[in-house]
């Protein structure tokens, strides 16, 4: 992927960051600028926390190129806690460990590795969540 | 706006055509089509393909298809949108006529895969999915539809083997096609055995790589009549749209661009699901036949796989599908295949469906999905007379 393509994201890519809609409330993510909700312009920036729910799952065994060297991955459909859903790669578990409903968080990763520019494309994908002390 | 009839119809093989370029697949099912309407010129030329640049390094195929067929000087374009080019392209056709700026309009859709290895070819039919959101995060259009397929599964308790009846269907009418890929059946209990693509979608509920070409000529009705003996009309022609990422959906379970789409096609043919005698739809892997039976309004949400089942989508059942092969088995050239499924249709109202004919049928329906249902065109053809 071409590096100023992937700088252009980059506030999504590594912080989960969409928008906010200042007329009917809706959460936005990925950053549309016009609210799916309600059609009006919405580009104030909100941050996600990260946190969700698998919703549906799948491993991948014939990839995409550029992707070759990842194979067998897992991909799943996330509910985040704020409502959106996002598509990526969870990380950190076996694929047969895998459910639907199971919780998961964002963490940044290694999406692919670099091509003929060099640039490694970093981006979110989701682990299990790890549970903390209250 | 006028009526609009086809007068002509004409098809390759489906397959791994390694000795035919793409122009000449073009050509060969454009000269079929033109002398079944026994027509020598047209009026002009639209092209659906989706994947000529990223596959074969050729765009603009309308002048490049209409030059080597000899019809040269005429107006001709390529139409895009994703798997729904070739319905695009007939929709073009369509509005092209029924508007009066041509008479004679010839559709050809083409498409040409297997010039190019897996993971490229894959990579390109991923183009179909939202590229910075879906694609970028690894997806194919496969894994796409097996975390549609995954939630259907899990939300209704459907088990795997149940979505075998989709491919079972598609391989027994594929099996009478001349013009199929694979013309054999296949068993149910091999279903479950089958190499894994993006699991739960293996290889024999995945429509396969392939090449093809599929053309018709449209033309008024009332030229029609005098043209060709047995002109179907085209009594719909209807799209409807949805968000490219399954994960900007309303519902991901819910098809809102073919409910969109279906709903505007009856509404100007003035018919229902119980007036269709057979529909074509865009089983690229079962859960697409289960999600486009529930938007088509011939089941309820949930219950397309339920209706396949147990009701039968057979030759002989209330809703045939795939009558001749359908995508998994007569093969999903991508850009072409909507232009097929109006060919198959077309050979059904005129009664020369061979062993898979569906008895007295009057009124067929095709419907052409882009991507995992962001596009959504239906056509809705009548016999006429």
């Amino acid at each position: 992927m071409s590096i100023p393509r992937n700088w252009r994201l980059q506030q999504q890519r590594y912080r989960l960051e969409g928008e906010i809609c200042e007329k009917c409330g809706a959460k936005i993510f990925p950053a549309r600028d016009v609210c799916p909700e309600c059609e009006r312009p919405a580009q104030t920036p909100f941050a996600f926390s990260g946190k969700g729910e698998i919703y549906s799952y799948s491993t991948v065994h014939h990839p995409p190129r550029g992707f070759e060297e990842f194979a067998p991955y897992t991909v799943a459909l996330v509910q985040l806690d704020e409502g959106p859903m996002v598509t990526a790669q969870l990380t950190d578990v076996d694929a047969e460990r895998v459910s639907i409903g199971m919780p998961v968080e964002m963490v940044t990763r290694k999406v692919q590795s670099g091509d003929e520019e060099g640039a490694i494309v970093y981006g979110y994908k989701f682990r299990p969540a790890i549970a903390r002390a209250v | 706006m006028r009526d609009v009839a086809i007068i002509g119809v004409g098809q390759t093989k489906v397959g791994e055509h390694w000795d035919i370029s793409l122009r000449h697949l073009a050509l060969e099912a454009l000269q079929a089509a033109m002398a079944d309407a026994g027509v020598t010129q047209a009026d002009a030329l639209y092209v659906g393909n989706m994947l000529s640049g990223e596959l074969t390094g050729q765009e603009h195929l309308g002048a490049l298809v209409a030059d080597f067929a000899g019809l040269r000087g005429i107006e001709a374009f390529k139409v895009e949108a994703a798997s729904g080019s070739g319905a695009a392209a007939l929709r073009t056709g369509c509005a092209a006529v029924a508007s009066g700026m041509a008479d004679i309009v010839v559709v050809v859709g083409v498409e040409k895969m297997t010039d190019a290895d897996g993971p490229d070819t894959i990579a390109a039919l991923a183009m179909a999915t939202d590229a910075d959101h879906e694609a970028a995060h690894g997806l194919s259009l496969v894994a796409v539809n097996a975390l549609l397929m995954r939630r259907y599964m899990h939300e209704y308790g459907y088990s795997h083997q149940d979505f075998g009846v989709f491919a079972v269907n598609a391989h027994r009418n594929g099996a009478n096609n001349p013009y199929a890929m694979f013309q054999f059946p296949v068993k149910a209990e091999r279903f479950t055995t089958a190499p894994m693509i993006c699991d739960p979608i293996n290889l024999l509920d995945s429509s396969p790589v392939c090449d093809g070409a599929a053309a018709v000529v449209l033309a008024p009705t009332d030229v029609a009549r005098t043209l060709s003996a047995a002109p179907v009309r085209v009594v719909a022609s209807a799209v409807g749209s949805d968000t490219v990422a399954v994960h900007d959906r309303r519902d991901p379970l819910v098809l809102d661009g073919a409910v969109l789409s279906t709903r505007r096609a009856y509404g100007q043919a003035g018919v229902g699901p119980d007036d269709i005698n057979l529909f074509e739809l865009h089983g690229a892997f079962g859960i697409m036949a289960a999600l486009s039976l529930e938007a088509a309004g011939f089941a309820d949400r949930g219950q397309g796989l339920r209706l396949a089942l147990e009701k039968g989508i057979g030759i002989g059942d209330r809703v045939p599908i795939a009558t001749m092969g359908g995508l998994k088995a007569r093969g999903d050239p991508v850009g072409a295949t909507g232009v097929y499924q109006i060919v198959e249709v077309v050979q059904q109202l005129r009664g020369l469906a061979g062993a898979n004919q569906v008895q007295d049928a009057r009124i067929g329906m095709a419907q052409n999905i882009g991507g995992s249902g962001a596009t959504v065109i239906t056509h809705i053809l009548e016999r006429m007379g």
